[in-house]
């Protein structure tokens, strides 16, 4: 195997930092010195520890575990711990921002309350129907249902997809690709005991039939799960839950 | 329930624009002119039939269309929107059995 | 106009069916007036079919049968998207359909002329 030579420094980087808050705000230019191996997120640190400590972001794990140092980079949400400069950096120029779809709290840092509160409107939580008293229920891995719930699972919520979705943009309470995705996942876990009330949930003017199928959410997606697989089969089952008179829209 | 009737009208559609695809290039061969096109039409139930289905289909499937574009891309709301959704969902049967009427019965 | 995120085939997929499926629709008042004329006014009718053997008139006229073909064949893309089990081959299907499209309007340019 042939290994480069780690360079102390690949040229200056011109990093261009949305500084602000809730009530606006703008570009600051930053010269931040270029590595050969270096993440977005090593930049933005390098930021706030050498040019500018008020400088606010968020991150925990680093090594695109925890789901929280998403921002927008060149245009394009993503994690900043897991994309290297060389990958994503147009000679030499970064524009770090936060992300779409979210209000910003301060510089580079969302609230995320509106994403989450979404994943309660879709029903994201569990409803078991069995208790601690029985025996756990076997699942076969290779069921349909468990490879479906299995194909959307491992989502941990940065909300890259929520960020890159045109109609989160165009729809203020739309549900978004993460909610939906995680509804998806339930839908299809016999274990589960509320099927019915989450395609429901899911089949309201805000859910899963508002999606275009753009797939920016699946284009985007870390870890390359797909929003919109999981969404149109969202789209199947409530409108035949619809067609067949299982659930009702009439009380909206 | 838009969504429904947006997909609804779509899989009627989707065959009769199949055939008026293939008739566009068929009948243009050779020019256009009144005559040929009502010598097919007139009295014919079969056309009146399938052209007054695809009067209705589209009707449903462009008003909705337009009511989503003047969402999104127009930013419109409350009566703005209705007076598109429905002038467009209104407006269109309205010239395009006329159309039909008159290439077939007139 | 087209921002970083949206820089992929099926986004412009997306585009291309809601800018044809406007474009059909602005069109079609026209189309049902014109149409209309068979009821008692033939012969403004075929002055104004005469009219449409103008060139410019074919080139509009392809980019018509261009719009219905791109929006029927995307569109049945995506209602097989919706309806139909997944299948990862979007890009695919896009590509497909937009070429049957080229070559069916290309078809009715040929035969026009």
């Amino acid at each position: 195997m042939i290994s480069q030579p780690l360079r102390n420094n690949a040229g200056q980087l011109k990093v261009s930092v949305w500084r602000g808050d809730e009530s606006g705000g703008r570009h600051v230019d930053y010269d931040v010195p270029g590595l050969e191996s270096q993440t977005v997120l090593d930049v933005v640190t390098w930021i706030q520890r050498h040019s500018d400590p008020s400088l606010s972001y968020r991150f925990a794990c680093r090594v695109g575990m925890c789901g929280s140092c998403a921002m927008t980079v060149n245009g394009v949400p993503r994690w900043t711990c897991r994309s290297h400069v060389r990958d994503v950096a147009r000679s030499n120029l970064l524009t770090i921002e936060p992300l779409r779809n979210l209000p910003v709290i301060k510089d580079l840092a969302c609230d995320m309350s509106a994403f989450f509160e979404k994943w309660d409107d879709a029903m994201g939580r569990f409803h078991p129907t069995a208790t601690r008293g029985d025996d756990v229920e076997p699942i076969r891995p290779g069921s349909i249902g468990r490879r479906e719930a299995d194909a959307g699972i491992e989502c941990i919520n940065c909300a890259v997809c929520y960020s890159a979705c045109d109609v989160v943009a165009y729809k203020q309470d739309y549900l978004g690709p993460a909610a939906l995705n995680r509804a998806w996942t339930l839908v299809n876990d016999v274990r589960d005991a509320a099927r019915g009330a989450r395609l429901r949930a899911v089949a309201s003017d805000a859910g899963c039939h508002s999606c275009h199928s753009h797939q920016s959410c699946t284009t985007w997606c870390p870890i390359e799960l797909n929003p919109t697989a999981s969404i149109a089969g969202l789209k199947r089952q409530s409108a035949l839950a619809i067609l067949t008179g299982k659930i009702s829209l009439d009380d909206e | 329930m838009l969504f429904l009737a947006q997909r609804i009208s779509a899989l009627i559609m989707a065959p009769l624009a199949l055939v008026h695809l293939v008739l566009i290039v068929y009948a243009v061969q050779g020019g256009l002119d009144a005559q040929e096109i009502l010598s097919r039409t007139r009295g014919s139930i079969a056309w009146a039939t399938l052209y007054g289905l695809f009067v209705i289909a589209v009707s449903v499937h462009a008003a909705i269309g337009l009511r989503a574009v003047g969402q999104e891309w127009l930013k419109l709301q409350g009566t703005l929107l209705n007076v598109l959704t429905w002038g467009s969902g209104l407006g269109l049967p309205l010239l395009g059995f006329r159309a039909v009427y008159a290439v077939v019965a007139g | 106009m087209i921002k970083p995120h949206q820089k992929h085939s099926l986004w412009l997929a997306a585009l291309v069916h809601r800018v044809s499926g406007i474009g059909l629709a602005l069109f079609l008042p026209f189309h049902f007036y014109v149409l209309g004329l068979a009821l008692n006014d033939t012969a403004t009718l075929d002055t104004f079919l005469r009219w449409t053997e103008h060139p410019m008139l074919k080139v509009a006229e392809f980019g018509l049968v261009l719009f219905l073909a791109l929006h029927l064949f995307g569109g049945l893309r995506l209602l097989a998207l919706e309806f139909l089990p997944w299948n990862p081959a979007q890009k695919t299907f896009a590509a497909l359909a937009a070429a049957l499209s080229v070559f069916i309007a290309l078809l009715f340019l040929l035969k026009a002329i």
